[in-house]
């Protein structure tokens, strides 16, 4: 039985309204709510699903971030992981350096199964996954919405541009995961005070023999385009023929 | 001299639309030589249109077996066997190339900027971020090859041209077999194409059910326009999960966009900010779509619809 690795990602909470700065230097986040990625959220409830049935006997969860990242790592604890590793790192680390670590992770743990999101809601680059299933070797399922285990293998449907595609590959092997995958449990009291408990390792790029200069640099960061204010047609029948008046309907 | 490669996506031996505007992105590079390469299990006719588009300077063809349907095990390491000498990789912001370019970018160790939007130099592009509530302008190294997807949403396709030469070309390298494609359900395409559609009608969760949302698909055939939905109406089961519009699902940027009963999340929103006329049917005078529709209709979309269908009918 294999270990399964969750990659965890520390960013601001989906349903806050994300403004930058007015100097364009980075995002407001003065007392702006953080969390666990969405998209890590159900890696983890996967990994633990795994975990349940059987196919895994440890869930061992990784953040590349800064040491307030144990907050969500703690969390994840509280949601059934094992064990956490927090490889720091300070800014907005590029998604190759967060597939480095992981791949750092995975030659020392061995895991039969990696899973992440198959973005962040935050740099929305959606790479991670697929730079670390390169740098293994290994192969990636990507955009996941299920996952069922057959011997060696996996069945994975994907949420493709054309509707749903299936592959299988051989494990161990790299999952990113789509929204409809599973739907993450609530944390319970109790799990909170059983999370402060588990193994939470820190560590940093160095010691795992990690180059940490970057290759790209955000240098500006900027409001997108408004649109303007549109107006509040009466009824049907005016819709249509402000439509028309457009020239968008004949 | 820049040397920009433009990783072709195909289905069926034909190019999709896609890879024009992948061209017109590679296009905004200065000094730019464009090359396309098409990957395919025959693909001489793919490769015969992308000749076709102007500003391609060469297509190369690598056909082998193996490469159909894609797979971005297989395909990434005959990009990067293929790739020396480029500055530039370019693959669309498709499903295909969000999952292929990062796995060409790990093998080739360079960087990979995702969702181009707009081109400001050779190293420096701008891309959105925090479901599009941010762009970036981002800068890369110049010491090595820029790996990149672009926003197709931003870019028009590149016109007709050509004919460019067609060389085959094979990547003499070792191809996995630990990911085998089993299958792909397509949704019916007797409808227009949500991406490239002239016109987009999207239903939400305000419509109840799947039967219900027959009413979405009446509409926009009565107009000839594409089906969305949003994240809760697929995640209901009322759609496929392919018509999914917003930050996770497809970035859309019609003439026409027609919200029904979809409250304007910001994931949605970020799906549909590039289409030029923004039309919200809503029974909620506060939903935030109102807050970026062109035109906007409070009521009762069970009522709405089926008149805006009797007043088109009538004229
Ligand atoms: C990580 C993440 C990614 C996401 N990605 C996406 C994405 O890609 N796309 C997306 O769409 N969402 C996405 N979401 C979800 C998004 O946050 C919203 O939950 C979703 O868009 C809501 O869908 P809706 O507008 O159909 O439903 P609701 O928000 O429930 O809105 C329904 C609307 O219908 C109106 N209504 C009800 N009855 C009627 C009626 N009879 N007539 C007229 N109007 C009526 C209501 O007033 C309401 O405004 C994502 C969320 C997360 C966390």
């Amino acid at each position: 039985m294999g270990k399964v690795l969750v990659g965890i990602k520390r960013v601001i909470d989906y349903n806050v309204r994300v403004r930058v700065r007015p100097d364009g230097t980075g995002i407001v986040t003065d007392g702006v709510k953080m969390s666990i990625n969405p998209f890590d959220e159900i890696a983890l409830e996967e990994a633990l699903r795994l975990r349940e049935r059987g196919a895994a006997d440890e869930v061992i969860v990784a953040s590349l971030g800064p040491d307030d990242a144990q907050q969500q790592l703690r969390t994840a604890l509280a949601m059934g992981a094992d064990r956490a590793i927090l490889v720091r790192a300070d800014g907005a680390p590029e998604p190759m350096l967060a597939a480095r670590a992981l791949f750092a992770l995975v030659q020392r743990e061995q895991p039969t199964f990696v899973i992440v999101g198959k973005q962040a809601i935050d740099d929305d680059a959606s790479q991670t996954g697929q730079l670390l299933a390169a740098l293994w070797d290994r192969p990636q399922a990507t955009f996941a919405s299920k996952i069922e285990l057959s011997g060696a293998s996996a069945r994975v449907t994907r949420e493709v541009d054309a509707g749903l595609e299936v592959i299988d590959v051989d494990l161990p092997a790299v999952f990113t995961t789509d929204l409809r995958l599973n739907e993450p449990r609530y944390v319970k009291l109790p799990d909170i005070m059983k999370a402060k408990k588990k193994p939470l390792d820190v560590t940093d790029l160095a010691t795992l023999g990690i180059d940490a200069t970057p290759r790209q640099r955000v240098v500006r960061l900027e409001p997108p385009a408004q649109r303007q204010k549109g107006v509040i047609v009466k009824d049907a029948a005016e819709l249509v023929a402000a439509l028309k008046q457009k020239g968008l309907l004949a | 001299m820049n040397q920009v490669l433009v990783v072709a996506e195909h289905s069926a031996g034909r190019l999709n639309p896609a890879t024009a505007k992948c061209v017109s992105c590679a296009a905004a590079i200065p000094d730019a030589t464009i090359a396309v390469l098409v990957l395919a299990a025959d693909g001489a006719a793919v490769a015969a249109q992308a000749a076709a588009l102007n500003g391609v300077s060469r297509v190369l063809l690598a056909s082998h077996p193996a490469s159909e349907p894609a797979l971005a095990a297989v395909l990434a390491p005959q990009i990067a066997k293929l790739a020396p000498g480029c500055s530039h990789v370019f693959g669309p912001s498709t499903t295909f190339g969000r999952d292929l370019m990062p796995r060409v970018a790990a093998l080739l160790d360079a960087p990979q900027v995702s969702d181009v939007m707009a081109v400001d130099g050779a190293h420096r592009f701008r891309r959105p971020c925090y479901a599009g509530n941010a762009i970036a302008t981002v800068e890369v190294d110049a010491d090595r090859p820029v790996v990149a997807t672009v926003r197709v949403a931003s870019w028009q396709p590149a016109a007709a041209g050509g004919p460019a030469p067609v060389e085959r070309v094979s990547a003499d390298v070792a191809l996995p077999a630990h990911t085998r494609f089993v299958s792909v359900s397509a949704g019916r395409n007797d409808r227009p194409d949500l991406q490239t559609a002239a016109r987009v009608v999207s239903g939400g969760r305000a419509l109840g059910s799947a039967e219900n949302f027959a009413l979405i698909q009446r509409f926009a055939d009565r107009i000839a326009a594409a089906v969305g939905a949003s994240r809760a109406a697929v995640d209901a089961g009322y759609a496929p999960n392919e018509l999914q519009v917003g930050q996770t699902g497809k970035i859309i940027a019609p003439e026409l966009y027609i919200a029904v009963g979809i409250s304007g999340a910001i994931q949605h929103i970020t799906g549909i900010k590039d289409a030029r006329t923004i039309v919200a049917i809503n029974k909620d005078p506060e939903a935030p779509i109102f807050e970026v529709a062109d035109l906007g209709l409070v009521g009762d979309l069970f009522r709405i619809v089926p008149e805006i269908e009797s007043l088109l009918a009538a004229s």
